[in-house]
């Protein structure tokens, strides 16, 4: 079985390496925050904490998987299945090497943030079927969050596209063989990374789950595996949104010739795993209308002004 | 591929029914989007990926999306159920009924007339701007002012007194 795009094989190799990725995250996060926060981090189970992430999935697996008697049982139970297939199907369209990938689509781009646009149904599901008032002011603040900032993601993409003239990732990546866009595309690659985390919510944008304020919002209620749903899709939220910055601003999986594709993929991607970590550690969270003003007020302008010298600039040199 | 456009009908028109009998609004909500993605199916698989992504942004991701932040901030519960059942009552079905069944029958007689096979054609992302940029520039504008209008209107309603 040779390995080539959408090959069951390839198919396979995305989808543990993802799933696993994402777990190992769990260890390592709370090890990287442990060391940038000067103190140790779990480092009882196994050989430096290794193991840590198999004793929270038994943890998980064997907790009581609890329904509210005054939940939306449908609702309840489709959650956080859907943030799980969204992140997961988001994946089908990365390009991780040349022959490593689900589909070669012309509507990778779209389809991208199409499916980060269904995940918002997820958290919003969440919250407002548990009958909870934290757990519906969580969804509330996602809801806004998302739709938002989902707008400056979406616009802070279409200068990489307008210069490759394509929405397609692979060819993205192969555009890329002259110079990375980092460089035309730094405004754009900057909106995109605070999008990411918006829209990813995590540390510092973790709005709708903050615990100080409003228990642990949306997902308050949630319990079990049903809890571990949404907690390893944002790990592999995180996974994706590093993909997805390595594919459009850092050349994918270019790189010098010494060492293979799939590996410059991945050190790319796990350095910008690794600056999201150090982002939690270092960052507080801003107010709620805070995030909402300087998203609409300072990003939208900016990002769009991006847009249109990029346009201007791609026009010119025609 | 034809398969997948059958099933995907099946699934948008057994979504929209539920729609419509659904007595819990956010149940009905979620069929409302089960249709739409199924419609997005169908576009994919008759050859418009552009529109077939649209339709996934736009509606399911975003209109829909808006419609239950408002189904959230309204705190519907049991009442509204008991308000929707009472709706649904045998004598509320005839006149809707009479008017869909004559476009149905409107449908069934046009397609009765068509024989040849569907042939998906596929539409790029290029041709459909090329098209939207081109001769139908004038529709994009006026579109593009009515939301201006929209956005006018909630910058008012919104600017602190």
């Amino acid at each position: 079985m040779n390995l080539e795009i959408g090959s069951p094989l390839s198919i396979g190799l995305v989808l543990g390496v993802v799933i696993i990725t994402a777990a190992l995250l769990i260890t390592v996060e709370r090890r990287l925050l442990g060391f940038w926060q000067e103190r140790l981090g779990p480092n009882r189970v196994g050989w430096f904490g290794s193991l840590q992430v198999v004793a929270d999935m038994i943890k998980i697996f064997t907790k009581e998987d609890w329904i509210p008697p005054f939940a939306d049982r449908f609702s309840f139970v489709v959650a956080p299945g859907i943030i799980m297939s969204v992140v997961l199907l988001s994946f089908a369209v990365i390009p991780f090497a040349p022959n490593i990938g689900v589909i070669d689509s012309n509507i990778g781009v779209l389809f991208v943030l199409a499916m980060a646009s269904l995940g918002a149904y997820s958290v919003m599901l969440g919250g407002l079927s548990s009958d909870n008032k934290y757990a519906l002011l969580g969804s509330l603040r996602a809801a806004a969050q998302m739709i938002s900032y989902e707008v400056f993601m979406g616009i802070s993409l279409l200068g990489v596209v307008a210069l490759t003239g394509s929405f397609n990732l692979r060819e993205i990546v192969e555009a890329q063989n002259d110079g990375w866009y980092i460089i035309p595309q730094f405004i754009g690659f900057v909106i995109f990374l605070i999008a990411g985390v918006a829209e990813s919510h995590r540390l510092p944008f973790d709005i709708p789950e903050a615990e100080q304020e409003i228990c642990s919002g949306y997902h308050t209620e949630y319990s079990g595996m049903k809890f571990g749903m949404f907690f390893v899709a944002e790990y592999i939220g995180l996974v994706l949104i590093s993909s997805l910055i390595t594919v459009l601003f850092f050349g994918g999986w270019l790189g010098p010739n010494f060492l293979p594709p799939i590996i410059w993929f991945s050190i790319k991607a796990f350095g910008f795993i690794a600056f999201f970590i150090l982002l939690r550690a270092a960052v507080p969270r801003p107010r709620y209308d805070q995030l909402m003003s300087y998203g609409w007020l300072f990003l939208l302008p900016v990002s769009l002004i991006n847009l249109l010298v990029t346009g201007a600039i791609i026009l010119s040199s025609q | 591929m034809i398969v997948l456009f059958y099933i995907a009908a099946v699934v948008a028109v057994i979504a929209t029914i539920a729609v419509i009998l659904q007595t819990n609004i956010v149940h009905a909500l979620l069929y409302m989007v089960v249709s739409l993605l199924a419609i997005a199916v169908i576009f994919y698989v008759l050859g418009a990926p552009f529109a077939a992504v649209l339709e996934a942004i736009v509606y399911a991701g975003a209109i829909m999306v808006l419609f239950l932040f408002v189904i959230m901030m309204l705190n519907l519960g049991q009442h509204t159920r008991n308000e929707e059942k009472s709706w649904l009552t045998p004598r509320g079905w005839i006149g809707p009924s009479i008017l869909s069944g004559i476009l149905l029958a409107q449908l069934l007689s046009v397609m009765a007339d068509l024989d040849q096979d569907i042939i998906p054609k596929q539409v790029g992302v290029m041709e459909v701007s090329a098209l939207l940029f081109g001769p139908y520039v004038l529709a994009v504008e006026l579109a593009s002012i009515l939301l201006l209008a929209g956005l006018v209107a909630a910058y008012h309603l919104a600017k602190p007194k």
